[in-house]
């Protein structure tokens, strides 16, 4: 067992999820055998091998050139007034669950 | 014309000769989605009236005697992870059940754009996080090939609704094999195009780095004819890539004679079904017989790819998945006391059992302590199996594999097994990591007449060269 009851506690809690009574041992069981799983990785020396996080590490780089301006694909154009204008307020809190028409409102965060 | 075979050329051209109109095409197709979709549960929201106000400007546009657009009146439905303004998007979780986006996915802009007419949402996994549909939140898809069966996942709605005529074409989203497989188990084209094609901008993001959006089409001119439409740099998506894009129609009518096809050997081995075998060698033989070359090609690494996926996966979507917090949007838990409180009640009642999976296996690989041993060690993993690619790609123009080691399996068969889940994408999910293009085609059914899908993998932003192989194989 790579995972215990305290990591299931310990990640969720990282993850902002509670999980419950009934979750945690399904949880711990399918993390363990996903993990165990994974482990095939060990058998790959990979010291000398550069991580990848990006197809576009690999494409579109000019090698070249330094720092940000490497990654062509990603650059764009400037506009002065920005590349759109945001959407208007009252449209984005539409979706609000709770909202005073001005600020998402959630629950007050500092106890008297 | 039956809807279960019309064709994006069909339905446009009849449209505009005025045999019939966009308007009929589109109230035909709700009418077939009336009879059918209650046993095949492929579409979450209907979006009547957007498409039927397109339908009359297409409509007036061929009473003009005006040519139509390439896509004009070809009614189309977009999987649920593609926001679209006022309409509805869940992304199948029931964390976004009452989320009306106030704008539109880049590619379903671009469908509209193209006179298309955008017939509802459709079912998928939560979050595109399945191999089989059953993550759903609302409902399970049914094969609409056999009823017992899933359609495959991510995009099982996506590849149902084209199988069963209840859309000319649809949009589906891969992140590893997510529009490829649902095509090989309904029996549709399905094209995951080159990381970096289709913007993304739209996309309800799942693994960023993995993320792909594609058209699953009934013929493999209609997936050139989408991917033509929805191509190209969008300066919304700044991982959407500046080169030009193709007439892949056009390229369509060149010959796949001389082009040199690699079969992996890594890929006929154990764990393939014997009648999926004999269909994608019979489609190796079809090739051949066209003047194609056959070469026996080696990817060593392909072992290492669902562990190397999964967790690069599951790592990216713990972080994506962070924004759903239950303030800005969608499902606020009514418990909620405090705001920590919130966070956790919204996430722990929004989720489903497989997202909370993903999250839980991500934060872990991400973890202080276990950041080397999974995420970086997956990311250099990922590296080796990229190289198999470009090694595999010096000798060869494309690949040819099985796009899934089985045919449709039963609902239920694997749902309580999240391993044997993930074994489903053994053939598709290299090509997310490496980011080259692929695409499943129907090869030769099963016996017992359930589709077998073929993939065809090209080289980057070779879309061209799989497209006229697929086609030379239908």
């Amino acid at each position: 067992m790579k995972v215990t009851d305290k990591d299931v506690a310990y990640v969720a809690d990282l993850a902002n999820l509670e999980l419950t009574e009934e979750e945690r041992p399904r949880m711990l069981r399918d993390l363990n055998a996903i993990l165990g799983y994974v482990d095939l990785l060990d058998e790959l020396d990979t010291k000398d091998v550069a991580p990848m996080a990006q197809v576009s590490d690999r494409f579109g780089v000019d090698p070249n050139k330094a720092g940000s301006a490497r990654f062509a694909y990603a650059r764009r154009d400037d506009i002065p007034e920005g590349l759109r204008k945001s959407l208007a307020p009252e449209t984005v809190l539409k979706g609000a669950p709770e909202t005073d028409g001005t600020f998402f409102e959630v629950p007050k965060v500092i106890e008297k | 014309m039956h809807l279960t075979s019309l064709t994006i050329d069909a339905a446009r051209s009849a449209v505009q000769e005025r045999t019939t109109s966009a308007s009929a095409w589109a109230e035909s197709h709700y009418a077939r989605i009336a009879s059918e979709d209650a046993k095949i549960g492929a579409y979450l929201a209907l979006s009547n009236e957007r498409a039927l106000e397109q339908a009359a400007r297409i409509d007036a546009l061929a009473e003009k005697g005006e040519t139509l657009p390439p896509l004009g009146g070809v009614p189309v439905a977009i999987k649920d992870v593609m926001v679209t303004r006022g309409l509805r998007t869940t992304a199948g979780s029931k964390i976004l059940e009452n989320y009306i986006p106030p704008y539109d996915c880049t590619a379903v802009a671009r469908l509209e754009a193209a006179g298309a007419v955008i017939l509802g949402k459709l079912n998928c996994d939560e979050f595109a996080m399945g191999s089989s549909n059953e993550n759903s939140a609302y409902r399970p898809v049914h094969n609409p090939r056999d009823l017992e069966r899933v359609p495959g996942g991510s995009s099982g709605g996506s590849a149902a609704a084209v199988a069963a005529g209840m859309a000319v074409a649809t949009l589906g989203s891969d992140t590893g094999g997510s529009i490829r497989q649902p095509a090989s188990f309904c029996g549709v084209v399905g094209l995951k195009p080159t990381y970096g094609r289709v913007s993304r901008y739209g996309l309800i993001a799942f693994a960023s780095s993995l993320d792909h959006i594609g058209p699953l089409t009934r013929t493999v001119k209609d997936a050139a004819l989408m991917l033509r439409t929805i191509a190209g740099r969008d300066p919304m998506d700044s991982t959407s890539a500046d080169i030009p894009v193709p007439d892949y129609v056009a390229e369509l009518k060149k010959d796949v004679r001389g082009l040199r096809i690699g079969v992996p050997k890594e890929c006929f081995g154990e764990g393939l079904d014997s009648e999926v075998r004999a269909s994608v060698e019979a489609a190796i033989q079809k090739l051949a017989g066209l003047g194609c070359e056959v070469i026996p090609v080696s990817l060593p690494h392909s072992q290492y790819a669902i562990p190397a996926y999964y967790i690069v996966a599951t790592a990216e979507a713990s972080a994506n998945l962070a924004r759903f917090d239950g303030v800005r949007y969608g499902f606020r838990s009514p418990e909620a006391r405090t705001l920590s409180d919130l966070y956790r009640k919204t996430r722990d009642g929004g989720f489903g059992a497989e997202v909370k999976r993903r999250i839980m296996l991500g934060t872990y690989a991400l973890s202080a302590g276990y950041y080397d041993a999974y995420y970086l060690k997956a990311q250099r993993v990922r590296t080796l199996l990229t190289r198999d690619y470009e090694e595999a790609f010096q000798k060869v123009d494309a690949l040819v594999t099985p796009a899934s080691p089985t045919a449709a399996f039963k609902l239920g068969e694997k749902s309580d097994d999240p391993l044997a889940m993930y074994l489903a994408d053994i053939y598709t999910v290299t090509a997310n990591l490496a980011g080259i293009p692929g695409i499943s085609v129907p090869g030769a059914p099963t016996k017992s007449g359930l589709p077998i899908g073929v993939q065809i993998l090209g080289k980057h932003f070779d879309e061209a060269t799989i497209l006229r192989l697929a086609q030379a194989c239908e």
